[in-house]
């Protein structure tokens, strides 16, 4: 589908009201900024966009300290980047709940694509079926 | 036609959809062997889909675009990752240019199509899977989900 989406932009900002971003005050903008200015944190927030993690499964995955990772985690944290929730013996980090939100939302919008993708082939399957009656 | 399960997974970036046709398994796999049949449902009815190649094979791949309502084409490429006939298909969805090279610099999503058939029936599952959530929130928020919002108030109003 990707195909539709980059033309489709103009057209729809005619149509369609573009949700407004809450707004950010500036000591937050500094402490996002700061945060995302590092390689490795970047890196985490895109390995806990696709799954929880615990501190100690993240530290394997590079060559620095568990305390380094726990450094970094914090830093995404104070930015209200990720969140962390202990789970046993374990810290979990976790995109902010907010943007989980947001991939909830974003997989329902999703979902309609398929929705209507799946009513074309039913009807195209039965339109088979028709002609296939009207033959005999 | 019916749709018998969604299931968004929000931790993997993942929807699952499962829907049950009454045809046999052979036509359902026709609707995305045949690129002609194909375009009658991939694009939405205000952006429908024209493929212009089409190597339905493991590792070929496909070209299309979609036009939209005033003429603008979006052009977008499959690479087949698996076909497994009557069975399964494994997709990758991206962006093209406009010479219908793969533009590296967008998103791509895989697409896991899967087909079972009981008592004459046949059941499609679709898994659709994103690598990240900027990924789709990009796909989405670019126009997708506005652009297929408006056109399936249209098809509604036709069923």
């Amino acid at each position: 589908m990707p195909g539709l989406v980059r033309s489709v932009l103009s057209y729809n900002q005619m149509v369609v009201d573009v949700p407004t971003k809450p707004e950010f005050d500036e000591d937050q903008v500094d402490l996002v900024f700061h945060a995302l200015a590092d390689r490795t944190r970047r890196d985490i927030m895109g390995k806990v966009s696709r799954g929880e993690q615990s501190i100690s499964d993240l530290a394997r995955q590079y060559e620095v300290s568990f305390a380094a990772i726990q450094k970094h985690v914090a830093v995404l944290e104070r930015a209200s980047l990720v969140t962390k929730r202990v789970q046993g013996r374990q810290k979990l980090v976790q995109n902010n709940p907010e943007t989980l939100r947001r991939a909830t939302e974003l997989l329902a919008e999703y979902e309609r694509v398929w929705t209507h993708r799946i009513k074309a082939i039913g009807q195209i399957l039965d339109q088979g079926k028709d002609e296939e009656r009207k033959a005999r | 036609m019916t749709v018998i399960s969604t299931i968004p997974d929000r931790e993997k970036l993942q929807l699952t959809m499962v829907a049950e046709f009454d045809a046999p398994v052979e036509e359902v796999w026709q609707v995305w062997e045949d690129p002609r049949k194909l375009e009658k449902w991939w694009g939405p009815p205000t952006w429908p889909a024209t493929f212009t190649d089409f190597d339905f094979s493991e590792g070929g791949a496909a070209e299309y675009h979609m036009t939209g309502p005033d003429s603008e084409k979006a052009p977008g490429y499959w690479r087949f990752q698996a076909i497994e006939t009557n069975r399964r298909i494994q997709i990758q969805d991206g962006f093209a240019n406009e010479d219908g090279s793969m533009n590296e610099e967008m998103p791509t999503m895989v697409m896991t199509m899967t087909l079972d058939e009981e008592g004459g029936k046949t059941t499609m599952t679709t898994v659709s899977k994103f690598n990240s959530i900027e990924d789709l929130e990009q796909l989405l928020e670019m126009g997708m989900a506005e652009g297929m919002t408006l056109a399936m108030g249209q098809i509604d109003g036709l069923l």
